[in-house]
């Protein structure tokens, strides 16, 4: 949780298998850890270094692709190292052409049913629950679990709600899923713990189309209540109804 | 249309090459093939490009017709094979002539065979690959009735074999440090070290689950990490104790702790073992694992020169009468003097 951390966290450089270097910014998922994260990584995805083949951010790390069969770990860490040193991460702007995207959803009602029971356990009226859901400007702070698939924080402390122990049997792909300070807008039908809270007809991989992964670490996501008719609206034309703009 | 008809098929068997590298940062895993030495043994013996898609088939194969001329290999896990009826070697190229059945399968030893065509098979990419990930919708399982089109081939060499190192029924596999290694406590990982494991019946492209008897292998201080990059071969400590090895279709990050990486290089170990193989791991030094996996790279790079002529076996060829095996005495009668 943002604000909790006691002892200041010393970036960690670590090889993950010979596959690749992990530069690790939390031992918890915080915003600044992720903001470090992301920006870190366009740092070193700018200087371009030959040995990188590809880079991702995960909630509190960058990764970095590198054979380390070919290249010496401990030369790609100093060189790393050096780059930490030189700012603080935490502080530094994100990566320039990031999208905000506003997204229609559905929240409660059959089409996200667990919205109230969410909003119950954060300890909110449904009114500030719907605020804090279509207010809040969330970043997408790593996609995974599925292609193209995005988690989106951070929520206020007050939706550090624990994910269910039993999972719903299958949460619809558009779906807005939270769970522990975050959203995750799923990109395909899932089992899962996360409280279903939205509804929305985002398809997060669109693997024929000209640009198959919408969503990039760093994009920001503002999602915007519609009727269940505006959606089934959608739906029925096949499209999101998402708008995105560059961020300057 | 130069194509690989597909008569009948196993209920395992898809398209594979060596993946889509470039995706991690969206939640892609590479994928490709499960046994990539197969692949590049496979491209060797055809003399074509690694990056030629074949297919990858894991209990049997299927019965196939050429609809032209091609040349085949066959390489990874050892399955039962006959071309027109008569057995085939495996590790091994060969001819398909237009209109003849090739019927392939079931599984000798290891768990992933695989099937190469002069050319490749050339169905449509996706983001750039053949590659099927099926838990990610891309490609599918290959069903009877198909048409698998295939590639351009101007080369005619065929029957030749290669020596491949032996790797289909478990084994000792090298592993590095990983992430976590050193959240684990040092008794558990002298204890991971010391277990033979067998590889459970529950595997596949994504991971592969390893038994053994006494307690697991989870460590208290190791339990709560944020969900964290995946490579292939990361061994993965489950809840309950239980390893995993991650393979080539694993998500992209996952939330539990990993006690070591395969080296690349012995991951065909791994993804070859049969259900119920025993696997052991020997930890080594980043830098004494890096120069291993270097040598490995090195041995694949040059896998053409331990190509040789397959030499025949008498005992595996069925059809020994229909062979005119004194056929130079006997062209000698049909000589064109005769015709004078």
């Amino acid at each position: 949780m943002a604000g909790m951390e006691t002892l200041p966290f010393s970036p960690l450089i670590r090889s993950v298998g010979l596959t690749g270097v992990l530069v690790t910014f939390g031992a918890r998922a915080t915003d600044e850890a992720n903001r470090a994260a992301i920006a870190f990584r366009g740092a070193v995805d700018a200087l371009a270094w030959p040995e990188v083949g590809e880079s991702s951010s995960t909630l509190v790390s960058a990764f970095f692709q590198i054979d380390l069969s070919a290249h010496s770990f401990s030369m790609i860490r100093d060189r790393l190292a050096d780059l930490l040193a030189s700012r603080d991460w935490s502080a530094t702007p994100l990566p320039k052409g990031r999208a905000l995207w506003t997204i229609p959803a559905v929240f409660g009602g059959t089409r996200a049913p667990q919205f109230n029971e969410a909003a119950e356990a954060a300890g909110l009226s449904a009114t500030q629950a719907l605020a804090d859901l279509t207010q809040t400007r969330l970043r997408v702070l790593t996609l995974g679990f599925a292609p193209g698939q995005p988690y989106l924080g951070i929520l206020g402390a007050a939706w550090d709600i624990p994910r269910q122990i039993g999972l719903t049997p299958n949460v619809p792909e558009g779906a807005l899923v939270a769970a522990v300070r975050q959203v995750c807008l799923f990109a395909k039908d899932t089992p899962t713990g996360w409280r279903h809270v939205g509804q929305s007809a985002f398809a997060c991989f669109r693997p024929d189309a000209e640009v198959p992964f919408p969503l990039a670490p760093g994009d920001e996501v503002q999602f915007a209540e519609v009727s269940v008719a505006e959606l089934e609206r959608l739906e029925a034309h096949g499209i999101d109804g998402a708008e995105r703009t560059v961020i300057a | 249309m130069r194509a690989l008809i597909v008569h009948q098929v196993g209920p395992g068997v898809a398209v594979q090459d060596l993946g889509r590298p470039g995706f991690l940062a969206v939640g892609l895993t590479r994928g490709g093939a499960a046994d990539v030495l197969a692949l590049h043994e496979g491209a060797t013996l055809l003399g074509q490009s690694v990056d030629r898609a074949a297919l990858e088939m894991v209990g049997t194969g299927g019965t196939f017709e050429a609809s032209e001329d091609m040349r085949i290999a066959l390489t990874g896990a050892v399955m039962s094979a006959q071309i027109d009826g008569e057995t085939v070697a495996w590790n091994a190229s060969h001819a398909v002539p237009k209109g003849a059945r090739l019927v392939v399968g079931p599984t000798r030893s290891g768990a992933y065979g695989y099937l190469h065509v002069g050319g490749g098979f050339e169905t449509e990419p996706t983001l750039g690959s053949r590659a099927t990930h099926q838990s990610c919708g891309l490609g599918a399982l290959i069903t009877a009735g198909q048409t698998l089109l295939v590639g351009q081939d101007k080369r005619r060499d065929i029957g030749m074999t290669l020596a491949v190192p032996p790797r289909l029924s478990g084994g000792v596999v090298r592993i590095v440090p990983s992430m976590q290694t050193m959240d684990f406590d040092a008794d558990i990982r002298t204890r991971f070290e010391a277990t033979t494991f067998r590889r459970d019946p529950r595997a596949n492209r994504q991971g592969i689950r390893l038994d053994s008897n006494g307690p697991g292998f989870s460590n208290p201080s190791a339990l709560s990490i944020v969900s964290e990059v995946i490579v292939p071969g990361d061994i993965q400590i489950t809840g309950d104790g239980t390893p995993f090895v991650l393979m080539a279709e694993s998500q992209t990050t996952g939330g539990y702790p990993r006690i070591g990486t395969v080296l690349p290089c012995d991951l065909p170990r791994v993804a070859q073992a049969p259900a119920g193989a025993e696997l052991q791991f020997e930890f080594l030094e980043l830098e004494a694992g890096a120069q291993v996996q270097a040598r490995a790279n090195a041995d694949w790079a040059k896998l053409r020169t331990s190509v040789t002529p397959l030499v025949r076996d008498p005992a595996t060829m069925q059809d020994l009468l229909s062979y005119q095996l004194v056929s130079g005495a006997v062209s000698a009668t049909h000589s064109d003097l005769d015709k004078g």
